[in-house]
């Protein structure tokens, strides 16, 4: 980038406190915004480790509950549309709840029993036991897999979030602090300039006020000793401009 | 030897000498071995293809599902049950009726289930076994309240007897559908026990036990089961089978029986059962009481095979065989679910 990118401003003191203002705001916004994607890696990282985690069991639960359907069907027969034959309605729901991780929501999916089970006596005159297994078997593989939803849809989220974040915790870093650092330094060093100039303008000024009333001292010298005093006093309303000095001869 | 014995041959020699042919048939532990050692199911059908079952799955595509091979072999037995029936005079036709009936109560009590959420019939056919079909089921439908269920549909089938006996009208709608079940189960056992004591000879010798113990499974069971459901104990002794070792005694405790240590108690006091219950756990490495039964059953199948001129072996042979499916269905689920640390719990038969 090019020290030419700067913001169009006039090079003043007023431009300057105000440049200082944002040049503050701007750090400070990003401190708060790295803390922010901080916080949220932090999460982030959990929320793989979790998920992680529960994939792994999630292989073992279903293959469990699979093998636990073929043991059932062993001692009971196809007894499949027996059970959907009689469910009528959902026994297990999801309902939904909001987290709130450094201002995002994240959605968390919790599940609860409702009602009873719907076909309690199945297989009471055979395999009864092996039905139970395999329903409690089940029951931990929707749990899972409803707490693997809610890891993978937080997961998502968050990584949008923090990739949000950290765009603009970059942007403020690299783009908009420096040009605000340049604007200063480029007001500085204009004002510099100008009082340069100023000084220059003082020192010419003094100088040619020094020859003129130098002049003027020999002048009237001459006429003192010529023997004609000069009693003028000076008119307090001075009508006549002053005279360029800085640019005359 | 008594009158009856001599005439066996007359009428039922021929199928009494194909279903022992078909015993033949039924796959031994050699076959077995080979079959746990399978990788794929292809394997699986590969090792069948050498056995008795020959090319049952010749024709199905590729990816072979557990199901198919469910499917296929369930046709196999009812082919070879149906080519029984249809050679065969009273009283084995009445017999193998009686086998049937079982299958038909299963159907019937899911047709039911069916109408009453409303079920599409064309979509419940299918899933009925075929064992246990019978003309009126396509029918069911028309049915839209129990009465007319039992008026126009049931009161034709065989069963009729059963719900007569059993189950009021206002039951139907009312009571839990498993319990239904199980009251004609109960009411079928025993009158196929009754039939089996009225044919006298070997064939109440060998099918009465079969039915005792079949009954005292149920009783057993249905008892374990019920503990921490809402089935109350009145209702529970109701559905105990009347036709078994355990009755009457046996039952009355049973019905009181509040937890496992209970029920053990009662099978103690009975010198087959108490073995069963001895060494039956749930942890892994033991044999759980179903499997224990199972193996107690295909011992009475099997002994029952020792004995001549009597209808026992029908019975039997369709018992055994579908044990044997249950083992094959098993041994494929574990192959196709790379599940091999409990392949070896199935039942052997020979």
């Amino acid at each position: 980038m090019s020290g030419k990118d700067r913001l169009q401003v006039f090079p003043s003191r007023m431009a300057m406190a105000i440049m200082k203002a944002r040049l503050k705001g701007a750090q400070k916004g990003h401190s708060l915004l790295k803390k922010k994607s901080d916080a949220l890696t932090l999460r982030f990282r959990q929320i793989l480790k979790k998920i992680i985690e529960t994939k792994m069991t999630m292989g073992d639960v279903m293959k469990e509950s699979a093998f636990s359907l073929a043991e059932a069907k062993f001692t009971t027969g196809d007894f499949n549309h027996m059970v959907i034959q009689n469910v009528n309605k959902a026994q297990l729901k999801v309902r939904s709840k909001k987290d709130n991780v450094a201002g995002v929501q994240l959605p968390i999916f919790e599940s609860y029993q409702d009602g009873s089970d719907s076909y309690e006596l199945t297989g009471l005159s055979r395999g009864g036991q092996q039905i139970d297994k395999l329903k409690k078997n089940y029951a931990k593989a929707v749990q899972l897999l409803i707490d693997l939803a809610s890891l993978q849809t937080s997961f998502v989220t968050l990584d949008e979030v923090i990739k949000i974040t950290n765009r603009r915790v970059n942007a403020i870093e690299h783009v908009i602090i420096p040009r605000i650092e340049r604007t200063l330094s480029y007001i500085t060093s204009e004002l510099d300039e100008m009082e340069r100039e100023e000084f220059y303008r003082l020192k010419k000024i003094q100088e040619k006020k020094k020859k003129i009333r130098a002049l003027e001292e020999k002048r009237k010298a001459a006429l003192r000793e010529s023997g004609i005093e000069i009693k003028e006093a000076p008119n307090i309303l001075e009508d006549e401009e002053d005279a360029d000095l800085l640019f005359t001869d | 030897m008594s009158f009856s014995e001599i005439g066996f041959n007359i009428d039922h020699g021929y199928l009494e000498g194909l279903v022992r042919g078909f015993k033949g048939g039924i796959l031994k532990q050699t076959d077995y071995l080979n079959l746990v050692q399978c990788e794929t199911l292809d394997d699986l059908k590969l090792h069948l293809q050498s056995t008795d079952y020959g090319n049952f799955l010749a024709n199905e595509p590729s990816p072979l599902a557990v199901s198919t091979i469910d499917d296929k072999l369930k046709e196999k037995l009812v082919i070879e049950f149906n080519h029984l029936r249809n050679h065969c005079l009273e009283p084995l036709a009445t017999f193998l009726d009686f086998i049937t009936y079982s299958y038909m109560i299963d159907n019937i009590i899911l047709l039911i289930t069916g109408t009453l959420h409303q079920r599409p019939i064309t979509e419940l056919i299918p899933k009925c076994h075929p064992l246990g079909s019978f003309e009126q089921m396509e029918a069911i439908h028309i049915a839209s309240t129990p009465a007319e269920l039992f008026n126009a549909v049931l009161v034709d089938t065989p069963l009729a007897p059963y719900f007569i006996d059993c189950i009021s009208e206002q039951d139907l709608d009312e009571m839990n559908i498993e319990i239904i079940r199980n009251t004609l189960y109960k009411a079928y056992l025993e009158d196929f026990y009754k039939f089996c004591e009225e044919m006298g000879g070997a064939t109440a010798d060998s099918m009465c036990e079969a039915l005792a113990f079949e009954a005292d499974r149920r009783a057993f069971i249905i008892t374990i089961n019920s503990f921490g459901t809402e089935l109350t104990k009145e209702d529970r002794a109701d559905l105990y089978p009347r036709c078994g070792k355990l009755y009457p005694d046996g039952l009355v405790l049973l019905a009181r029986a509040d937890d496992y240590d209970q029920v053990r108690n009662v099978a103690n006091c009975y010198a087959e059962y108490k073995e069963l219950f001895e060494n039956a756990g749930s942890n892994p490495g033991e044999k759980t009481l179903e499997d224990k039964f199972f193996e107690h059953e295909v011992q009475l199948m099997k002994n029952s095979f020792m004995m001549q001129f009597q209808f026992g072996v029908f019975y039997a042979y369709v018992k055994l065989k579908e044990q044997e499916n249950r083992n094959i269905v098993w041994i494929a689920e574990c192959v196709a679910q790379r599940h091999r640390a409990k392949i070896d719990s199935y039942i052997p038969i020979f």
